[in-house]
């Protein structure tokens, strides 16, 4: 974190950019770990795409696909840049984080991958970085491995020791939970899996849109995230991979665009990123996620990552005070990004939500896409709050009546135990 | 309107017939993954008529008060006339408009007991 730049946030002016919040009363989208609001900039970038140089790219022999390809590509610096990638190319364009880490289980663990090996993961992992190496285990023979996590939802490091052996060929893990928050220290991951010769795919979905992640620091092999939880629109993602991995791995989906030349039975295929971007790609989207990381860098990441702590250890202070809420993750802010995941003793977590949209408040309910999670917590679902650049310190003070509303409203007398 | 209205608070309360019956002629219990909701319908049936009917299960507010209303619906009902409701009729027990996530756990209820009176193999399935 570079300090010498730093300036706080302006979430007033930040907030002005996003029309969604100019209602009465104003929404208190609190549920940005799903997905989070566009910004004007980024609308109007995608805007101009269509409304004045709308094309295809890398093949238009005239102007405005010229300009569509450099736009495009452009995008791809800005990416590469966002998370220091050597270079642009080992930035693929995918439509979000779970294609990303298809094509890693698909097309390097095709490759590398042999019955007996193991792949290690942890417990909270997203479904997206759990069931892609389920079925690559299916089609190998490959064994699964899993790192728990303490009461506190911290990984247990001691583990890891233990899990990793000669056999181990990859380490898929979670930069940041999208249930608990937990900021895992991946970079003591990599170097033990790198110790005995494994690979590591880095989910960064909730990471790199919150703090800044240095792909060359950390010396992940893979990194995978999306646009919508950034600023930027759906149907974009992003896989990073180290150069000499992503030269020698075979095509992912075959098709145009990939390709170098094409025969009746045989192909060679393109150079990097090509190879991986095969058929049209989302073209607006990836302008739109340029001009995202355009947003959040110029709004400062360290700026935003303080902000995003300062509510939520207000948020943390003030659910404390409801009796009957039980707070899962790091009791301690510091080790996590801005997520908490609670339950109201006695009220179905889709209640509490339920409850909270009727007084504008969106916070997410349910399993979260992490069941394995759930079944260590011994829960069926919790409810979530997950803020942005955009949230402020009164939306949590309306977090915090919501809840206590809910909480009267819904164990107004005594009831037959839920959930 | 609004989910949290009272007559769906008092029947996720104090639910009508809610429980579980000793020696019934059909018993069927489902669940929805999604949010861990879980509903068991227990059935008398004299001559194709539901003498009696129990609930049990947990989840949120809409499941449960839709399993109570359906219950207090089909008792005294025919079996041939509860193979007949469609979710139109939970919909309007109901009373206020849905979105498709609260949708699924309204007719979970009503999932459970068609199952039941059909038998898991004889039920067409219900449309979603
Ligand atoms: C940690 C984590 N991994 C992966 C994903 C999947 O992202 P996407 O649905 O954009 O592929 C999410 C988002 O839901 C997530 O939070």
């Amino acid at each position: 974190m570079d300090t010498s730049q730093f300036r706080p946030l302006d979430v007033e002016r930040i907030r002005a950019d996003f029309p969604i919040f100019a209602t009465t009363p104003p929404l208190a989208f609190l549920d940005n770990a799903a997905s989070t609001q566009t910004p004007r900039p980024v609308v109007e970038a995608m805007d101009a795409y269509y409304d004045t140089y709308r094309s295809n790219i890398h093949r238009g022999i005239y102007r405005i696909s010229e300009e569509a390809t450099a736009q495009y590509e452009t995008a791809r610096e800005k990416v590469a840049q966002l998370v220091n990638a050597p270079r642009a190319r080992q930035i693929i364009f995918t439509r979000n984080t779970t294609e990303s880490i298809n094509l890693v289980a698909y097309s390097w663990g095709s490759a590398n991958i042999q019955a007996g090996d193991e792949i290690v993961l942890t417990v909270m992992e997203h479904h997206s970085n759990l069931v892609p190496w389920q079925l690559l285990a299916q089609r190998t023979g490959a064994v699964l491995r899993f790192m728990e996590i303490t009461d506190e939802g911290l990984l247990d490091f001691t583990q890891l020791q233990d899990h990793l052996t000669e056999r181990t060929k990859l380490v898929a893990i979670g930069h940041v939970s999208n249930v608990l928050g937990t900021i895992n220290p991946i970079q003591s991951v990599i170097t033990a899996a790198h110790a005995v010769g494994a690979k590591v795919v880095v989910d960064a979905a909730q990471s790199v849109p919150h703090f800044q992640v240095d792909v060359q620091q950390l010396d992940c092999d893979f990194l995978a995230f999306s646009g919508h939880k950034m600023c930027g629109p759906t149907g974009i993602g992003v896989l990073y991979g180290k150069l000499e991995l992503l030269e020698e791995m075979p095509p992912f989906l075959g098709g145009g665009s990939m390709i170098r030349s094409v025969e009746r039975e045989v192909s060679s295929y393109a150079e990097l990123p090509a190879k991986f971007e095969a058929g049209t790609p989302s073209i607006a989207e990836a302008i739109g996620l340029g001009h995202a990381v355009d947003y959040i860098t110029d709004a400062n990441l360290a700026a935003l990552q303080v902000h995003e702590q300062e509510l939520l250890k207000y948020a943390h202070k003030r659910l404390k005070e409801i009796e009957g809420l039980t707070l899962y993750g790091p009791s301690s802010p510091h080790q996590k990004a801005g997520v908490i995941s609670f339950n109201m003793e006695g009220v179905h977590p889709h209640d509490v939500a339920g409850v909270l949209d009727t007084h504008g408040i969106a916070i997410r309910a349910g399993h979260h896409c992490a069941q394995p999670l759930m079944k260590r917590l011994d829960v069926i679902a919790t409810a979530r709050a997950s803020f942005y650049l955009y949230n402020t310190i009164e939306e949590v003070d309306r977090l915090y009546e919501g809840l206590c509303r809910t909480q009267k409203l819904m164990t107004r007398s005594q009831r037959r135990s839920v959930g | 309107m609004n989910v949290y209205q009272e007559e769906l608070l008092d029947h996720y309360e104090n639910p009508s017939n809610y429980g579980t019956l000793p020696n019934p002629n059909i018993s069927h219990e489902e669940d929805n993954p999604l949010c861990g909701d879980r509903i068991r319908i227990d059935l008398i049936v004299e001559d194709d008529v539901i003498t009696e009917v129990r609930f049990s299960g947990h989840g949120c507010t809409i499941s449960q008060a839709a399993a109570s209303m359906l219950t207090e619906e089909i008792e005294g009902k025919s079996l041939t006339e509860v193979k007949k409701l469609s979710r139109d009729d939970i919909l309007d027990m109901i009373g206020i408009p849905l979105g498709p996530v609260r949708l699924k756990c309204a007719l979970l209820a009503l999932k459970v007991l068609k199952a039941g009176a059909y038998g898991i193999k004889g039920w067409p399935g219900e449309e979603e």
